[in-house]
């Protein structure tokens, strides 16, 4: 079933190749067909997942053996946090595929990427084998590097690039760190669940130490964390909108369950021991983020700022759920189920900001906040959009970013007083940023240019829709996803 | 005298000499026959090849070695010889001389053979020469043509030096162990006799004759300049077939010091630094193609160097070495053919927007340019996880976070012809070679992706072999 849900959108990409007569609204048809049916499968294995505790960790298991000798083998199987996530990934890449082309220039090619992103970012999140893992993580480098380089605007080439570049360098301390940790159990092997029972570096302080930080530093590139953040804000102003809503919605998440999923499981004693100076780390990007994204006066590189900012709160999370071995169980298990929740929020919600964004470039081919105001009075579907949004970005109760960050700073405070109680700074100014944000977009007088400045467009309104729907529905009913992501944390911090 | 032994080679022989008889009497519309009789040849080679699969041993008194890795590295350098074969019959038609070509490429390749099966230093001189002559008038066979005798020239002044250094090395190795054949030094070295820091140099100075072969530091500088200059068969050829020789011989050569003595593994590691290093660093602002893919595969013999150097110290050492080797080859290759069927086109400028006009030739050399740099699912991404993995488990980390670091510079010169590639304004007309050169693209961009499904098949054939002496 799983395989089924990453290979769908990989035989569609292949499709759209290879038909070569298709016009654009069929290659999205397709498109939209083909991550819908491989949506399907993953709402299948989540109705059939049980969140029971005496379940195992992870289930819809399925294995095929790829190479024994290096103890590599194709592994699938999800558990609630991989399964919320890529639940959550498969509702964005239908939301941005369905979102109209910024720049209708070689749709099918488009939409083939598009889909190949897709195969290999639920790939990432579903497989349980280190080395595939790894060749997914590689892959939506490639994915993402042509679409910003063909689709973006500006000097996209650049940008993408950089993109490449800086995350590739990310990638390749991983790829190390991985091998010196598969090299330290005997015989070798890339498998999630034996090196989790394995805990292979217990005990071993340098080499232990030094592998966590090839880890850390790979995701922090990825996440991303203070000061290795700098490939984001011009990958995500060159890119098109869409692209954007996927970079930041699925993209940086693979930074942070992969911190979870592999350094925090697989090596408990090292983490908890250099916990404390990743929630610093997680701390200066709250705060950085925060102060640079207010500084900002183009609208798209606010929005990529805050993602720092936000990621900032999931690693401080996971920082604080990881810090011990034993004692505080419910605070720390708290503080990782809220990481885990403000993956998905944040999915969903700068996913539909970052949607939001590329329509503001889509009308007016500029992203200066001091070129809008008084949209309100013209696109009143657009200003309701994105107030929501904005507001659950900021973390108004009610809201999904609410339930995720109340989490994490009561957890936190459990484990890391001092850094939560400073972390809060960043709450207040995201949101002043958001509401200057919103003020300057939509309400003062509008410019003469702008009069015409048409509203969200049917296909528009329904995308934004459906995402804040959930934004929400988490807000105000968060029980059913409390509940899967649960059952994964406590499994986690239970050990 | 065992002739069955050397049965592959004597079979490539005789297909060079029936290749230049036919094309001395042939008329010149029916040269290309010569190419047929050198793939025939090279076919039944392979054939004699297999059926030597599982030997282990010396064979004509100690000077040939029969053994997996020679067997496996002889296979690849067949195989690629018949691929550069498939490149030629287009881009030489027009030449007279076109059927003696094939006779040269085959010599070429016997070299390449001679040097992976060499059990002696003076066979392994006389291999190294001969790979050498004739890589020169491969390099050089456009006489007409300025940059094409500029690069066998340079490749020649090069290799004069190299071979000059060669000689003296093994003279050196020679007068202190009084032997030239590998199983009586590999028995004096085990029990420590004869150490010296003379035999250091010795060995210093034959290593730099083989890293000529190899295109690695401090002789590599020849490689751009026939990669740019040479016809571009001969490039695709000379830039893969004397490296996988070359490889094995090294290897074997670095095998008969223990690590102990000697300090010749640290030796290499410094080599492979400044070979990866400097490949890449001259690859990065380059604006021809040619030249780019010519440091580019400086910078591939650094990352080779990093399984040699740990020969000994992991026992994968041998197989991260074919596995690599063979991952270098297709990627290389498949770079070239798609060159090759462009007619050689090597100005970054001229690839602007080629994904508009030639879709497959871009898909190719974008697939090639991402095996080189190692992402997957290509086999260039298992060859260096292979290599990544015996480097950190034969205790060499620090090379492999250099190496890391290198790939992630290599990747900006990779990806900046990508960029133009698929980014750039496409031209109005691309010219191409013809449907052999066409297919022998698709069949390399293919190999480069089935090939990473089947790397199991390879990880197991390549790590029950052995590389003599023991």
């Amino acid at each position: 079933m799983l395989t089924l849900a990453i290979l769908i959108p990989m035989l569609g990409a292949l499709a759209l190749i290879i038909l070569p007569s298709l016009s654009q609204s069929n290659a999205r048809i397709l498109a939209i067909g083909a991550s819908t049916l491989s949506f399907l499968m993953l709402l299948i294995v989540w109705a059939r997942f049980d969140t029971s505790v005496d379940a195992p960790a992870f289930q819809a298991f399925a294995e095929a053996a790829w190479i024994p000798s290096l103890g590599v083998a194709w592994r699938v199987g999800v558990d609630g946090m991989s399964l919320a996530l890529s639940l959550m990934s498969g509702v964005l890449f239908i939301a941005c595929i369905s979102w109209p082309m910024e720049n209708p220039e070689r749709p099918r090619a488009y939409y083939a990427w598009f889909l190949f992103l897709e195969s290999v970012s639920l790939g990432l999140f579903l497989v349980l084998d280190l080395l595939i893992f790894y060749v997914f993580f590689d892959l939506s480098l490639v994915g993402m590097f042509f679409l910003i380089g063909r689709w973006g605007h500006g000097d996209a080439e650049r940008a993408a690039l950089k993109f490449f570049i800086y995350t590739l360098a990310g990638s390749l301390a991983i790829l190390l760190a991985i091998i010196g940790l598969v090299l330290s159990v005997d015989p070798i092997t890339f498998d999630m669940r034996a090196l989790i029972a394995a805990q292979p570096l217990a005990g071993m302080d340098l080499r232990g130490g030094l592998i966590l930080l090839g880890f850390l530093v790979g995701f922090a590139v990825k996440a991303p964390l203070f000061p290795v953040h700098t490939w984001l804000p011009p990958a995500h102003v060159m890119a098109p909108g869409p692209v954007s809503a996927i970079l930041a919605g699925v993209l940086l998440k693979m930074g942070t369950y992969g911190i979870v999923r592999i350094p925090f499981q697989m090596m408990r004693e090292t983490f908890a021991d250099y916990a404390l100076p990743l929630a610093i780390v997680a701390l200066a990007s709250i705060l950085w983020g925060a102060i640079v994204a207010l500084g900002q006066t183009n609208l798209k590189r606010r929005i990529a700022y805050t993602s720092v900012n936000h990621m900032g709160y999931t690693v401080m999370g996971i920082a604080a759920a990881g810090a011990l071995l034993t004692g505080a169980e419910g605070a720390r298990e708290m503080a990782l189920t809220g990481a885990v929740v403000e993956m998905v929020a944040h999915g969903l919600i700068t996913g539909a900001l970052f949607l939001i964004a590329g329509g503001f470039w889509a009308r007016s081919e500029t992203y200066d906040l001091n070129a809008f105001g008084g949209l309100a009075n013209v696109a009143p579907r657009l200003t309701m959009a994105a107030v929501i949004a904005a507001f659950a970005s900021l973390g108004l109760p009610g809201l999904a970013g609410f339930v995720a960050e109340v989490q994490i700073f009561v957890g936190t405070f459990a484990v890391f007083p001092w850094i939560a109680a400073i972390g809060l700074l960043g709450i207040l100014i995201t949101a002043a940023l958001f509401l200057r944000l919103l003020q300057q977009l939509f309400f003062g007088d509008l410019p003469k240019d702008h009069e015409g400045f048409p509203d969200v467009s049917l296909r528009e309104g329904t995308v934004l829709a459906a995402l804040l729907a959930l934004v929400v529905l988490i807000g105000i009913y968060p029980r059913w996803l409390l509940d899967l992501i649960g059952s994964a944390t406590s499994a986690i911090i239970g050990g | 005298m065992p002739i069955g032994d050397v049965a592959p080679e004597i079979s490539i022989i005789v297909a060079a000499v029936l290749a230049l008889l036919f094309a001395a009497f042939a008329p010149r519309r029916m040269q290309a026959g010569s190419a047929l009789i050198a793939l025939a040849g090279i076919a039944i080679a392979v054939a004699l090849l297999l059926a030597q699969l599982g030997e282990t041993r010396f064979t004509f008194s100690g000077t040939w070695a029969l053994d997996g890795a020679s067997l496996w590295a002889r296979l690849m350098i067949l195989i690629s010889t018949a691929f550069c074969i498939l490149l030629s019959p287009g881009w030489f038609r027009t030449d007279p001389r076109h059927g003696e070509y094939y006779t040269i490429l085959l010599l070429g390749a016997l070299g390449a053979m001679a040097m992976a099966g060499a059990g002696d230093l003076l066979q392994l001189v006389i291999a190294v020469l001969l790979s050498s002559v004739t890589g020169y008038t491969l390099a050089a066979w456009h006489r007409d043509w300025a940059l094409s005798v500029e690069a066998g020239m340079k490749y020649f002044l090069m290799g004069a030096l190299a071979n000059a250094l060669l000689i003296t090395g093994v003279t050196l190795i020679l007068g202190l162990l009084s032997s030239s054949e590998y199983a009586d030094i590999a028995t004096a070295l085990k029990l420590g006799n004869g150490l010296s820091p003379l035999l250091f140099v010795g060995f210093a100075l034959t290593i730099t004759g083989v890293a000529f072969k190899l295109g690695a530091v401090p002789a590599h500088a020849w490689l751009p300049d026939v990669a740019e200059g040479a016809p571009v068969p001969s490039a695709a050829f000379l830039t893969v077939v004397p490296k996988i020789g070359a490889a094995i011989a090294l290897a074997r050569l670095v095998q008969l010091v223990p690590p102990e003595f000697l300090g010749l593994r640290p030796l290499i590691a410094v080599l492979a630094v400044a070979t990866m290093t400097l490949g890449n660093l001259a690859a990065l602002w380059q604006d021809d193609l040619r030249r780019l893919i010519g440091w580019s595969s400086v910078a591939q013999a650094g990352y080779l160097l990093m399984a040699i150097t740990v020969l000994g110290l992991s026992p994968d050492a041998l197989t991260a070495l074919l596995v690599f080797v063979a991952s270098y080859a297709i990627g290389n290759l498949t770079a070239f053919a798609v060159v090759a069927h462009l007619r050689g086109r090597t100005a970054l400028n001229d690839y602007d927007g080629l994904a508009k006009r030639r879709p497959v030739a871009a898909a190719a050399l974008v697939i090639a340019f991402l095996s080189l740099v190692g992402i997957p699912p290509t086999v260039g991404f298992l060859g260096k996880l292979t290599l990544f993995i015996a480097t950190i488990d034969g205790g060499y980390t620090w090379l492999a976070v250099v190496a890391a670091a290198n790939t992630v510079a290599s990747l900006f010169y990779y990806a900046r012809v990508m960029g133009r590639v698929y980014f750039g304004v496409p031209p109005e007309n691309v010219a191409v070679m013809g449907r052999l050169s066409c297919s022998a693209m698709w069949i390399a961009a293919i190999t480069v992706i089935v090939s990473s499904v089947l790397v199991e098949t390879a990880i197991v054939a390549f790590g029950l072999s052995q590389l003599l002496p023991i």
